[in-house]
């Protein structure tokens, strides 16, 4: 199917999200769509996908205008189906309540067509899914998979992919690419929405790039790399070296620690981390990695071991008595668990001030601190500005801001997932700095050139267990890769 | 000037609610056989006509001014504390615990005794609640209309048992309280200076600590992402107990001012609804504390206006609260109207 989106206008309040966008995409070609983060590209496949409404432009399908879709069901009743950085699918439900939930055909479920139907997708594209089988036990590259086809049977012929590498496995990416030149060899077409220029020059026929929520430029495979970082961000970036710093004294050590939840068990840690050191925590996603950061911040208590920090025992301690020696815990999901929806980024300053505390806040005082945080952190924001309008780069600046001075070891999950090389390496920077103070830095990572590029230290979990204590100055990202699919060499 | 126009804009955006509210209320009226602009005129003489009408006003709007001030903290917590009715008699039985325990003393130790432990009273029924909620994983809602149900029947129990008067229990309440322990009011009218003094002062404190406090900072935060609040270090537990205990110390003093100012004595019912008015109030008001005051006012003129009605026009004085539960669904339908306009 020929998708055209033609001079796309949408205005956020006084931000102009997408300004003029034109964009065409041939049947039978896997389209990518590059760009920084707050670019527009999510605000453009939103228009396309029909989740929210241009202010103005028009679509149109196969030659056919349209003035625009009403609802995503809508655009799926055209053809466009849209797959989401995180699934949007139901945990709780198996494969196939989940495949049958969105066609509209009855009031009866049609399930013995759609299983036979469901099989038949599946064998097509040689993926292994169960019918029967839960979401909540799948894999994020595996959830992705059943959205494929979910899509697809519900008549899907054009499929927009919202960063679709982020957290799955190399076997998996490997997987996902051959599934979409498969489509587009039958004739689909397929937007490839992503920051990562390896993974575009990997699998795009044509690329455009947004930059500010406008054109940036347009180019054909073969690419050419220094031209696309061009486009992206105007100028061309050097990642820089990490500084080798020299160890202290071990900050936190475990010994035979097993944690818990009602999903996973992670049996049996002990290792320690030295001041000034860097341990990465790699593995699939849900390995146990955010069990152990929750516990080294001490918001999941461990259910046996035993856990030190500067040599005091914080087993089961409440979590204030581990914000006062000195942790601070940034968690993925940065508007569910590390930013206040509704406040502002001084309100947040004022929160997030550790030790003494004035009953009366000083909001002058407080401004202050926040134009000098914003400035420091390079944060696109005016004190007041509320956390939620922030696009997810400021909003991960912000957090960072919010750390207080002096911290003994910082637990980190993905810190910079979703983020464009630009903020990576800013916000890495800052990271490092604390690490030449003193600080000890532990962080879960799906992207293994990050593990292996800041990390001292790698550990790999796998379903639960850490199963390889890695140097990352003796490994490489394919034994990573082997490693976090359970296999070792 | 962009100051001035967004305020008019904003201004017209919450005037539009009140219009279609009244519009609906026009039509009711008329498909009820009752004559609107009379109707109006009527519930405006009933409420404000005469001195002691006005008093009578004023003496619900304090109670409802203060209880709609508590609801506001909790609200802001984000928590439905629809135990705030109960709270409120739980005060109005604390404040006649009290005076059954001074009935010989003067009003100078008696009165500021009775309020202080109704409001401990009020402060405990919602502390309950607030207990099951943390520790207990009861959705506070629940626990509240629980606790609600407790206390009207351990009221009526007291009313029947043992504070029954000396001639026996009856639905009039029990022994009018001496004199001495009545609230002063002004000669001849039932509204207390004093109390509306108070109201007034536990409105500005509740809009002070909201806007300047790092207690009404961190309850904002709790109230909009609990989990985030928590992992930024704001101890969220010991937070929303106090939410509850605020807002059920007002709860318990409006309910030791039903008893000393309006009843003397305890009666059934004694809350009068005037705590799930409250609830409605503070979500009229959007979470705005300078809104609360014009807001009750409002609410407790219609409360008395409508009984006028009954009685010169012989319509239902229900009527009156078909108006404000209107008003209420109009508004809170147009909020839910706009924000989906923008978030298109």
């Amino acid at each position: 199917m020929r998708v055209e989106l033609k001079n796309i206008h949408k205005h956020f309040g006084a931000v102009h999200a997408n300004n003029d966008v034109t964009l065409t995409v041939e049947g039978g070609s896997i389209h990518g769509l590059l760009g920084e983060n707050g670019a527009g590209k999510s605000t453009l496949m939103k228009v396309l996908s029909g989740y929210i409404h241009a202010d103005g432009g028009e679509i149109s399908l196969d030659g056919k205008k349209l003035k625009r879709f009403n609802s995503p069901a809508d655009a799926l009743r055209h053809g466009v189906g849209m797959l989401h950085q995180d699934p949007l699918d139901f945990p709780p439900m198996t494969l196939l309540d989940n495949f049958i939930l969105g066609c509209d055909a009855s009031l009866l479920q049609p399930r013995a067509r759609a299983e036979k139907e469901f099989r038949e997708l599946c064998q097509q594209f040689n993926f292994d899914l169960d019918t029967n089988a839960f979401v909540s036990d799948l894999t994020v590259g595996e959830r992705q998979q059943l959205e494929i086809i979910r899509l697809l049977w519900l008549g899907a012929r054009t499929l927009i992919l919202d960063e679709p590498t982020t957290g799955i496995s190399a076997p998996q990416k490997i997987k996902l690419f051959a599934t979409l030149r498969q489509l587009a060899a039958d004739g689909k077409s397929v937007i490839f929405v992503s920051h990562k220029l390896e993974d575009v020059e990997d699998l795009c026929h044509r690329v455009t790039v947004l930059r500010r929520g406008q054109m940036a430029g347009e180019a054909k495979s073969p690419f050419v790399t220094e031209r696309l970082v061009q486009m992206m961000f105007g100028q061309q970036l050097n990642i820089g070296k990490r500084p080798n710093v020299e160890l202290g004294a071990p900050v936190i050590e475990f010994d035979h620690l097993t944690l818990k939840d009602d999903r996973l068990t992670v049996p049996d840690i002990s290792l320690s981390v030295r001041m000034g050191e860097v341990l990465a925590l790699a593995g699939l996603e849900g390995s146990g990695q955010q069990l152990f950061l929750q516990a080294c911040a001490g918001l999941l208590p461990p259910s046996a071991g035993q856990l030190r920090l500067n040599g005091i025992d914080l087993t089961r301690k409440p979590y204030e008595n581990f914000l006062r020696a000195g942790i601070a815990y940034m968690p993925a999901d940065r508007m569910k668990e590390g930013l206040v929806p509704g406040l502002s980024i001084e309100e947040h300053i004022v929160l997030a001030k550790r030790g003494k505390k004035d009953a009366l806040i000083d909001w002058t005082r407080t401004r202050q601190t926040a134009t000098a945080q914003i400035t420091d952190f390079n944060i696109k924001g005016i004190p007041t500005t509320r956390v939620e309008a922030l696009s997810g780069g400021n909003q991960q600046r912000t957090l960072l801001a919010l750390l207080p001075p002096d911290l003994k070891l910082l637990a980190l999950e993905h810190p910079t997932r979703g983020l464009d090389i630009e903020s990576t390496l800013y916000i890495w920077g800052k990271l490092l700095e604390r690490r030449k103070q003193g600080a000890a830095i532990i962080f879960a990572s799906a992207d293994l050139d990050e593990v292996l590029q800041y990390s001292d230290r790698i550990l790999v979990f796998f379903g639960g267990r850490v199963i390889e204590t890695v140097r990352s100055s003796e490994t490489s990202v394919e034994q990573l890769g082997y490693l976090i699919g359970g296999k070792k060499q | 000037m962009t100051g001035s126009r967004n305020f008019l804009s904003r201004l017209s955006l919450s005037l539009a609610p009140l219009l279609v509210a009244l519009l609906i209320a026009i039509l009711l009226l008329v498909a009820t056989g009752a004559p609107p602009l009379d109707t109006f005129a009527k519930l405006f003489t009933g409420s404000f006509g005469t001195s002691s009408k006005q008093a009578d006003t004023f003496v619900v709007w304090v109670s409802l001014a203060i209880v709609s001030a508590g609801l506001l903290i909790t609200f802001t917590a984000g928590q439905w504390n629809i135990g705030v009715e109960g709270q409120i008699m739980v005060g109005s039985i604390f404040a006649t615990w009290a005076a059954r325990g001074m009935w010989e003393q003067s009003g100078i130790v008696g009165i500021p005794v009775i309020i202080l432990w109704a409001m401990v009273g009020g402060a405990l029924w919602a502390l309950l609640v607030a207990v099951l909620k943390i520790y207990g994983k009861v959705n506070e809602i629940f626990g509240g209309l629980g606790f609600n149900f407790i206390a009207t029947a351990f009221n009526i129990y007291l009313i029947f048992g043992p504070w029954k008067q000396k001639t026996g229990g009856t639905l009039s309440g029990t022994e009018i309280f001496p004199e001495a322990l009545w609230m002063p009011t002004l000669p001849e009218l039932r509204v207390s200076p004093i109390a509306i003094i108070i109201a007034l002062f536990v409105l500005v404190v509740i809009y002070l600590s909201l806007r300047g406090t790092l207690w009404g900072l961190q309850l904002k935060a709790i109230g909009k992402n609990i989990r985030a609040a928590f992992v930024l270090g704001v101890p969220t537990n010991p937070l929303m107990l106090s939410a509850y205990a605020v807002c059920g110390a007002c709860a318990g003093l409006v309910g030791a001012f039903l008893v000393i100012i309006v009843h003397h004595r305890l009666i059934p019912s004694i809350s009068s609804g005037y705590g799930f008015l409250g609830i409605l109030i503070v979500l009229l008001s959007s979470f705005n504390a300078l809104w609360l005051a014009p807001l009750a006012l409002f609410f407790a003129a219609v409360s008395i206006g409508s009984t006028a009605l009954q009685l010169e026009l012989n319509i239902d004085s229900s009527l009156g609260g078909v108006l404000q539960g209107v008003l209420v669904l109009v508004v809170l339908l147009m909020q839910g109207i706009k924000e989906k306009v923008i978030s298109k």
